[in-house]
């Protein structure tokens, strides 16, 4: 029970702050008092600190809503550290928050925010618009500056169906926690441009599902050929990268058994690696 | 100097408790029974938006008769409990039972030393695990916990309708069935209740990690009618589960 003016209201990460402070993942604040006390060299992180980065993610609108995408490779410097991550999530039941940056804070970040999209809607008894969602994401991106000066760089995309609107919208964002509504498509992450590229000269307005599947699945590709830090299909081990729909029934992963025919299609289109080569096909 | 006049313990004790039960005896009661596929909870209430049910956690309800702003304000105080320590340790880690045991802490703690006892019941609900059975902890008032047995009756007239509903009461009945039994114990002889008078909500089985739901008001209809078209009814309610099953197993 907290006194009225103590009351964190629907936001969970306030309540946290208040009541639970060791689970609170590094903050802002935290980082400051860090540098202060030398326990982090000032500026920067030393370069040869094993951080995990994550890579290309992208989201496309298509007819029925957004379709959302990311590769599993998982780098420390030169090193594969995985190569099933996870990077795309559910936020809530209709949208979904995907990572490209240092792994550990990411993944950290899209649990506090899954859990503060469930925790308002929780206490308030209505959910969030995605106006407000992708707000909330933006303050948390935002809090993580500091951290992301020193060089834990983190960037979410965001996506998801607007019930209200009847559409799917995207949210891009950078390291201020600036976030910007994109029109149709966005990628980010190491491979991001090759990706973006790709789904630019593939997109209409008039997508369906499989088609957006595709684009999203073709644009990943694009990005492993160019981007070291980005994982192919690796069909060796069966691993493929992950994509979600998210539509007015809700959010959806996609099987990795249709991600992999899509796949197949892609290598079988593009001839195995012959002269017809290119993004465009 | 002056005295204040002596009081007996005993005296203030009782002078609380018939204070507080006055003041749950104003509201209306509430019936949360187990069913084939998890807990049926029916609150004799006409608002569409101030609720006496709600969703706690993944597996947990809540729902509290008396005073709404008091037993609001534990819902939140249990969202909260509930939110942080699945956040701090891990999501299986939250349990109905620490729940229940703070609530009746808290409860026992105002009853003991505040000059007003809260005025209400609450009821804490689980859907039990793979084997394990639901729980239902009702906790008084005064703080005291009671784990119920297969249904749990909350209010004013908690005694007369429990013994009504449990005339009726059967293990494992299906879910149109239950509503029903609670419904006509909710309501007694002289009154009848549409669903328009209710609040329904279910933790079940079928539902995803998220097992809390409400029952809309055309499906409510369609359920109290049920006797009539059974078969229609659970096959509506049984698509219905299916959907929000994919949409809610995704958003683990």
């Amino acid at each position: 029970m907290f006194e009225p003016r103590d009351d964190p209201g629907p936001s969970f990460a306030a309540l946290l702050r208040e009541s639970h402070p060791s689970a609170v993942p590094i903050s802002g604040a935290q980082a400051a008092s860090l540098e202060n006390a030398g326990q982090v060299r000032a500026s920067r992180l030393p370069a040869e600190l094993p951080l995990r980065h994550g890579t290309t993610v992208a989201a496309i609108r298509y007819v029925d809503g957004v379709v959302m995408a990311g590769d599993r490779r998982a780098t420390e410097g030169n090193v594969i550290a995985h190569r099933k991550m996870e990077k795309v999530f559910p936020a809530d039941r209709h949208s979904a928050v995907a990572i490209a940056g240092v792994a550990g804070p990411a993944v950290e970040m899209v649990k506090l925010f899954q859990t503060q999209l469930e925790h308002y809607e929780k206490v308030e008894g209505v959910v969030l618009s995605l106006e407000g969602k992708a707000n909330q994401l933006g303050q948390m991106v935002r809090e993580h500056l500091p951290m992301a000066m020193q060089g834990l760089v983190v960037v979410p995309l965001y996506a998801g169906y607007d019930l209200r609107r009847r559409e799917g919208r995207i949210f891009t964002y950078d390291v201020t926690g600036g976030h910007f509504e994109e029109a149709d498509h966005a990628a980010t992450g190491s491979g991001g441009r090759d990706a973006r590229t790709t789904i630019k000269l593939g997109w209409r307005p008039d997508l369906r599902r499989d088609e957006a599947i595709e684009l999203a699945v073709r644009a990943l590709y694009e990005a492993a050929d160019e981007d070291a830090a980005t994982g192919g299909p690796d069909v060796v081990r069966g691993i493929f990268p992950m994509v979600a729909a998210v539509t007015a029934e809700g959010y959806e992963e996609v099987a990795q058994e249709e991600v992999a025919e899509r796949f197949t299609a892609l290598v079988e289109q593009r001839g195995l690696g012959s002269a017809q080569g290119g993004g465009a096909s | 100097m002056t005295m204040p006049f002596y009081v007996a313990p005993e005296q203030v004790m009782k002078d609380r408790a018939e204070y507080a039960q006055k003041g749950i005896a104003r509201g209306r009661s509430l019936v949360a029974t187990d069913y084939d596929q998890g807990v049926l909870i029916v609150a004799d209430n006409p608002s569409r938006s101030l609720h006496k049910v709600s969703e706690i956690y993944d597996r947990i309800a809540f729902a509290g008769v008396g005073k709404y702003n008091e037993f609001d304000q534990l819902r939140v105080a249990g969202v909260r409990h509930a939110d942080t320590k699945g956040f701090a340790f891990s999501r299986e880690d939250v349990d109905a039972r620490s729940l229940a045991n703070l609530y009746a802490q808290f409860l026992g703690q105002v009853f003991t030393h505040e000059m007003k006892p809260l005025e209400v019941e609450i009821l804490v609900a689980e859907l039990g695990a793979e084997a394990s059975p639901d729980q239902l902890y009702h906790v008084a008032y005064e703080g005291t916990i009671t784990d119920e047995e297969g249904f749990a009756v909350l209010g004013g007239e908690a005694g007369t309708i429990s013994e009504r509903f449990a005339a009726s009461y059967e293990t494992g009945w299906v879910l149109d069935r239950a509503l029903r039994a609670a419904v006509s114990a909710l309501a007694g002889p002289d009154r009848t209740l549409g669903p328009q008078d209710l609040e329904v909500a279910v933790l079940a089985r079928n539902n995803g990690r998220r097992a809390f739901r409400r029952l809309a008001s055309a499906e409510l209809s369609e359920l109290l009618a049920g006797g009539k078209r059974p078969g229609k009814a659970s096959r509506v309610t049984g698509e219905r589960g299916a959907r929000e099953t994919s949409a809610r197993d995704a958003s683990q």
